[in-house]
């Protein structure tokens, strides 16, 4: 018979089999890893209830609980029980947000219903009982069913009031301390042009009582903002803790006050919402440990969106000399290898490269020439947004390269022949047809470069980006968009959040969340852009025959 | 069979009966006023000599095939008209070709701008990859006419006139990659005459389609020809009888026999003609 053939056979189908089953292996990683962050990061959010234990010693603690595991024996002897770590909260009063107790020493289980949560502008978050509210040392209400009938439209109330001072903060302080930096610099300005004496002290007298005037209105302002901050901490709450210590905390600091205990599905999912609300979409506290992470989404896709501007165009025009103008040799081959290998250096090299030619040698020449007057405080010649972008284009330009020598080599020959005998110049046959063409092609190495762009964050450290940068890259002031500025990326917030903060058992969540956000926002880039290639795939390329 | 009748019909105008003479140098038959007359064209690709003194005229709005076996140099010569082999590199040529009095190697033509006035039409059909209108109207486009209201009757009259407007009026911002190989082929001969030629290169046009859309190709050809000049590179010789009003026979590099069709396919001069018309090689 075939004996050669049937284990031929045999082997077909082990291979088969094991193809699949790498195959199957990798889908189910990623699986893993997907609901592993969705797990951990979305069930940050949502309210957990608040349990009071009384131990064996007649403490009391109350907090959530959030994991249980056994006592390890010690050398090999079995278990002497599990213990569970509950979070607690009350930083200010304890020191420490997590507790681990013993199961076997605890005496009794109890969920208060007026146990509550109080989520604060600092020290974390506070467990405990509300007993009053106070304003000046009178007492506005007392017991625990007045509070909660006077607490939530004071909140309210004072959430308004944060908001607008935020606004006089950021807008109107900022807008005066802009003026006044501004008429620091034309001072400096001054006394360094070459002007007559005579003249020189009568710019400088103009600008002196300019000054004065500005200087005038931020103090106003500040003694306003000053008055208005003391008013919004008038109100405190009294709450008692589980130890019986009792605080009082201003209301205006509060950000959330819930009773977990007491809520119905309706009510948690109300509060989960306003949570991922205020996660996507606020401002870091606490040293980012708390809050949002808003300006990190932005700095990513903003980061993103400039690299692939900077990229497109390098990588495009760098692929159509190389294929449709060079003489084809051993020139441009070692070109399009040395191209390759550009893809295969590691990352951080692209980042000492950008720092030392784009912030030290193009930033500060430009600093040099445009913005003498603020020297020695660097401008552009320190990290910032389009460094950072220009560094990452540089980094990505060999994948947009490569993907558009190939869609570029797919076009046929008899296209440009097409375009060439109808009359069409060498520039109008590769603009007008083949470039087109290759455009499906050139839009899977841009999906490529901003998967690869978007995830990247050493290199980034050292050309721009920042743990917190005090305002986003666009703003409302003139230019409006400041490449200049220094930004947050939500691959560095992983890092810093995880693994530098001074609470890492308080933000192990928010590294999940944050996490998963960073794969959904590259997710959300991609599928644009791979929308759009769809498109253009379906516009120009029908079944060819 | 209304091509063959209507080539017959073509083939007792041009009575003037000029013998054919000797392959090269042969410009018979008599063509009092050529469009395009080939004097003397050799062509090499590096050392590999493809044509050897080639000279022939093409007379006006008559179809002209150039027929022979493969690698004869038929397509070469005809991409010599209109400078198409620019494009390959290590290809030298000496002679000349005259469009209409003129040298088209002259240093000084605007190339871009004779292939305007020669238009072309390939064996593989190439759409461009985009809609029907704007494959129609791209050679409009380059040359600046770039108004809605200007192209909409060009590129109306141009699928009139490949005979493809009432199958693709419905559809003309569709791309054109979705069209059959047939429609494909009409389509690039309507973008060729879209840009108002005066002479058609048809290099083996039909040798991708089935014969249905054969036939309609030769239809078109034999419409087209009272207002164009064609020149028509076939393999096969049946279409050249069928259209064709002057056929050149080519071999390796050489123009064996040129002359009225009807005469070279039925009387043929030289006995390598006669031998490959009748399918004793090739």
């Amino acid at each position: 018979m075939l004996p050669s053939r049937r284990r031929s056979d045999r082997t077909g189908r082990a291979l088969t089999w094991l193809c699949g089953g790498a195959l199957a292996l990798n889908l189910l990683l990623i699986l893993g890893l997907l609901v592993l962050l969705a797990y951990n990061g979305g069930g940050t959010f949502w309210p957990k209830p608040l349990t009071l234990l009384t131990l064996a010693d007649g403490s009391k603690v109350l907090g959530e609980i959030e994991r249980r595991e056994s006592i390890p024996g010690e050398g090999g002897a079995p278990s002497p029980g599990s213990r569970i770590q509950l979070k607690v909260g009350n930083r200010d009063l304890s020191g420490a947000d997590f507790l681990w107790v013993d199961e076997s020493k605890i005496v009794s289980r109890q969920t208060p219903g007026d146990a509550i949560v109080l989520e604060r502008m600092e020290w974390g978050n506070f467990y405990g009982f509300p007993r009053a509210l106070r304003k000046d040392g009178t007492v506005l209400a007392e017991g625990a069913g007045s509070v909660a009938l006077r607490l939530g439209p004071l909140m309210a109330a004072k959430r308004l009031e944060t908001s607008s001072l935020r606004t006089l903060e950021r807008r109107d302080m900022a807008d005066v301390n802009r003026r006044l930096e501004q008429l620091r610099l034309e001072r400096r300005h001054v006394e360094r042009a070459d002007l007559s004496d005579a003249d020189r002290a009568a710019r400088l007298a103009a600008l002196a009582s300019d000054t004065a005037a500005w200087q005038a209105r931020y103090d106003a302002l500040a003694a306003d903002l000053e008055a208005r901050r003391r008013a919004l901490l008038a109100e405190t709450l009294v709450v008692e803790a589980a130890s019986g210590q009792s605080k009082e905390i201003p209301v205006g600091a509060l950000v959330r006050a819930i009773r977990p205990n007491e809520m119905g599905l309706w009510g948690k999912s109300a509060v989960y919402a306003s949570r991922i609300r205020e996660f996507l979409l606020d401002d870091p506290r606490e040293s980012n440990t708390e809050g949002g992470i808003f300006p990190a989404i932005f700095g990513t896709v903003m980061m993103v969106l400039l690299m692939s501007a900077a990229v497109l165009p390098l990588g495009v025009l760098a692929a159509l000399y190389l294929r449709e103008y060079a003489k084809q040799g051993p020139l441009v081959r070692a070109v399009r290898v040395a191209v390759n290998n550009l893809a295969g250096v590691p990352s951080i090299v692209f980042g000492v490269f950008g720092l030392g030619f784009f912030v030290y040698a193009v930033g500060g020449t430009i600093d040099r020439l445009f913005y003498a007057d603020a020297l020695p405080a660097p401008t552009f010649g320190t990290g910032g947004i389009l460094w950072a972008s220009l560094t990452l284009a540089l980094l990505t330009v060999p994948v947009v390269i490569v993907a558009t020598e190939e869609g570029l080599a797919a076009v046929p020959r008899g296209v440009r022949e097409g375009a060439t005998a109808l009359g069409a110049t060498r520039l109008e046959t590769i603009w007008k047809v083949v470039l087109p063409a290759a455009a499906p092609g050139i839009l899977t190495g841009m999906i490529l470069a901003m998967a690869r762009a978007a995830g990247e964050v050493a290199p980034l450290m050292i050309v721009g980006m920042v743990k917190l940068a005090p305002a986003l890259p666009i703003d409302t002031h003139p230019p409006f968009v400041h490449f200049e500025r220094k930004f947050m990326h939500l691959g560095f917030h992983i890092y810093d959040v995880g693994f530098q903060s001074p609470n890492v058992e308080a933000t192990k969540p928010l590294v999940f969340a944050t996490a998963l956000l960073l794969i959904a926002v590259v997710t959300v880039v991609n599928l644009a852009a791979i929308v759009l290639r769809n498109r253009l795939r379906r516009k120009y390329t029908t079944s060819v025959v | 069979m209304e091509a063959l009748g209507h080539t017959r019909e073509r083939n007792e105008e041009p009575s003037a009966d000029g013998a054919p003479e000797a392959s090269n140098g042969a410009v018979a038959p008599d063509i009092e006023r050529p469009v395009l007359s080939v004097e003397n064209l050799s062509l090499w690709y590096g050392a590999a000599r493809a044509l050897k003194g080639i000279s022939l005229r093409m007379a006006e709005k008559r179809i002209t095939a150039f027929i022979g076996p493969s690698g004869c140099g038929k397509s070469t010569l005809l991409r010599c008209i209109n400078r198409m082999n620019d494009l390959v590199d290590g290809v030298r040529i000496e002679g000349r070709i005259l469009f209409e009095g003129q040298s088209v190697y002259d240093a000084k033509l605007d190339v871009n701008a004779l292939r305007t006035r020669i238009g072309m039409v390939f064996q593989k059909s190439n759409p461009f990859p985009k809609s029907i209108y704007e494959n129609v109207a791209f050679g409009c486009r380059i040359q600046g006419i770039v108004r809605k209201r200007d192209l909409d009757p060009i590129v109306e009259k141009s699928l009139r006139g490949a005979a493809l407007w009432d199958e693709v009026k419905d559809r003309l911002h569709e791309s054109a990659l979705g069209l059959s190989g047939g429609q494909q082929q009409r389509l690039c001969i309507a973008r060729a005459i879209a840009v108002e030629p005066e002479v058609i290169l048809l290099d083996e046009p039909c040798s991708a389609l089935d014969p249905i859309a054969t036939a309609r190709v030769e239809e078109l050809m034999i419409e087209l020809k009272d207002r164009y000049t064609l020149v028509i590179v076939t393999h096969n010789m049946q279409q050249a009888a069928r259209v064709s009003d002057y056929t050149a026979f080519l071999y390796l590099g050489s123009l064996i026999e040129y002359g009225e069709t009807q005469k070279l396919f039925i009387n043929p001069a030289k006995k390598q003609t006669e031998d490959y018309i009748t399918g004793r090689f090739g």
